[in-house]
């Protein structure tokens, strides 16, 4: 019961918990987005040698454990690694750039196959009326809008509620990496149950609500 | 989908200007153990911090010792806060750490089951321990060890090597189990387990007052618990550091140390468990109102008669001439000056 007055009653802690998580795995998944979407769109509407290894690798990595990518960064960013020289270990940074490459399969694998159901006569039409490549691909995307909204909904959905990469990256450090996920594990190891429930509500409202809204968009999608 | 990018490269361009603040904060990164960082003490120690010096962006890395340790020695903290002199040692000699000072001190205790089914109560901790195996082999009762490379299992380890066990055949017996984890979740597993455990006494407080266990403290007190926090900058020379903040590392140094920073931890957790989780050490020195507790925390946590010897020190003179000849003096005559104590002395008082 606590737990649920924690939340009601706005307690500062935990909306700047919420607030992080959400800034944190939204911009992370904006920027997988930016190479995401471009190599989903090379990928269904081009072809080339080693196509199909190439999705079947990304729709491998879609189920990547979250740890082995965290300690894969993890060692990349160490200040004695190669990437050192950025200082981007426990940062909110390294959060977002782990999780933007850990969700970087789902959007890519998920919007290759609306792209690619994108009925094949529309692209043929687009050449046919001088489109060219670049034009070509604005146009199917428009099309499978739809379809790739549904990826990045997923992308997020993923993003906000791992634990791996944000603890090893981020550290848990209150009030700059301390999001969720981690706060949940860290208040459950410190025996704060109440706030770790409140803190689980609202991942769980809000990783189900996204949810329901993909199932909307899918059901009145085209 | 171009307006979704606009948004988000302004929204990044946003985020990005406002964790990094206008005027740069020096970032400090501390890694340090668990049972500081579980009780809040820390979360204090920042907000006091900050308070007093608004340039400073202190950051505390939450792991066990030895992992503080090791992400120290990778570079990636700039100073530590453990409590193991053995492997802060190590890391002094390693060349990773300069400048450590000792801060703090508490007991571990062995907690178990209100009913003590091994009968340990009151007994001396190894022989505790002894009881406690010998009980354990005869399938009645469990030990839960940290089994996380911890300053406590560290502890553990070198309290079952005083009775003559080694922990390493020990965790091949069912009766040894290993959390594997923090302090609190160790807890938690000895009172699922009915079994016994040791720990730091500010975690077990902390849990007890929130009933998050029932376990009892069954033995406290005695040389062999006794639990010395200190703090070690890490060492600007060295090749993996070169990036680190040392004059951050410095300031809370000089900070901790401070008659301010002694009482941080003199009153924290006085108002809710009725005893301070954490003791003061340069308090007690000061003070010398227990040399016979001062010589317990010389002999298990100094090297060779310093908390920090000569060829550890860089740029910190200042630190260590709080100890002044009169006080050294006052020690010796207290201590007694024995033929072992001498060298000791005359070390302290060229220093």
């Amino acid at each position: 019961m606590r737990a649920v007055d924690l939340i009601l009653s706005g307690d500062p802690e935990i909306l700047s918990i919420t607030a992080l998580s959400l800034s944190i795995s939204g911009l992370g998944t904006l920027l997988s987005c930016v190479w995401s979407i471009p190599i989903s769109a090379g990928l269904a509407l081009r072809n080339f040698r080693g196509k199909r290894i190439t999705k079947s690798l990304f729709n491998a990595l879609i189920g990547i454990p979250t740890v082995a990518l965290g300690l894969f960064l993890y060692l990349l960013l160490s200040r004695s690694g190669p990437l050192g020289y950025f200082q981007l270990l426990y940062t909110p940074w390294a959060i977002m750039i782990g999780q933007s490459i850990l969700v970087t399969p789902i959007v890519v694998s998920f919007s290759t196959s609306a792209l690619e159901s994108v009925d094949p006569d529309l692209r043929s039409l687009a050449r046919t009326l001088g489109a060219s490549d670049l034009q070509t691909y604005e146009v199917i995307i428009k099309e499978g809008i739809w379809g790739v909204t549904l990826a990045v909904i997923a992308a997020f959905n993923r993003a906000f509620a791992e634990l791996g990469v944000a603890m090893m990256l981020g550290g848990n450090i209150r009030n700059v990496t301390r999001v969720l996920t981690t706060a949940i594990a860290l208040e459950t190891s410190r025996g704060d149950i109440a706030l770790s429930v409140a803190l689980t509500l609202i991942l769980l409202a809000i990783t189900m609500s996204l949810s329901v809204v993909v199932n909307l968009i899918r059901r009145s999608g085209p | 989908m171009l307006i979704v990018l606009v948004v988000g490269g302004v929204a990044l361009g946003i985020y990005g200007y406002s964790i990094s603040g206008a005027p740069s904060r020096a970032r400090l990164i501390v890694s340090t153990t668990t049972s500081l960082y579980e009780t809040g003490f820390l979360d204090e120690l920042k907000s006091k911090l900050e308070s007093r010096y608004p340039a400073m962006n202190v950051s505390f890395i939450s792991q066990g010792t030895g992992l503080a340790i090791q992400t120290a020695m990778r570079g990636d903290a700039d100073m530590i806060l453990v409590h193991d002199p053995a492997r802060e040692y190590q890391f002094l000699k390693g060349g990773y750490g300069v400048n450590r000072k000792i801060v703090a001190y508490n007991f571990f205790v062995i907690v178990g089951p209100p009913e003590d089914p091994a009968g340990i109560r009151g007994m001396s901790s190894v022989d505790a321990l002894k009881q406690i195996r010998s009980a354990g082999l005869e399938g009645n009762v469990v030990w839960v060890s940290r089994g996380d490379d911890s300053g406590t299992h560290s502890k553990e380890k070198s309290l079952w090597k005083v009775g003559r066990f080694d922990s390493a055949q020990l965790r091949k017996e069912a009766w040894y189990l290993e959390a594997g984890s923090g302090m609190t979740a160790t807890l938690k597993l000895a009172n699922e387990k009915c079994g016994y455990t040791l720990t730091d006494i500010g975690t077990y407080l902390l849990n007890f007052n929130n009933h998050n266990i029932e376990l009892v403290k069954l033995v406290e007190s005695g040389k062999n618990l006794l639990n010395v926090y200190s703090v070690i900058a890490g060492n600007p020379k060295n090749p993996n550091m070169t990036k680190a903040n040392f004059e951050g590392s410095m300031q809370l140094i000089r900070y901790i140390v401070s008659d301010e920073g002694q009482g941080l931890f003199e009153n924290f957790g006085v108002s809710k468990y009725g005893e301070s989780l954490f003791k003061p050490y340069i308090n007690l020195v000061k003070s010398q109102s227990d040399p016979e507790l001062i010589r317990w925390i010389q002999d298990s946590a100094f090297f060779g008669g310093s908390e920090c010897p000569q060829e550890f020190r860089y740029q910190a003179a200042d630190l260590y001439s709080t100890q002044g000849p009169t006080s050294i003096l006052l020690t010796c005559l207290l201590t007694g000056i024995e033929g072992r104590k001498a060298p000791t002395w005359i070390q302290l008082l060229k220093e």
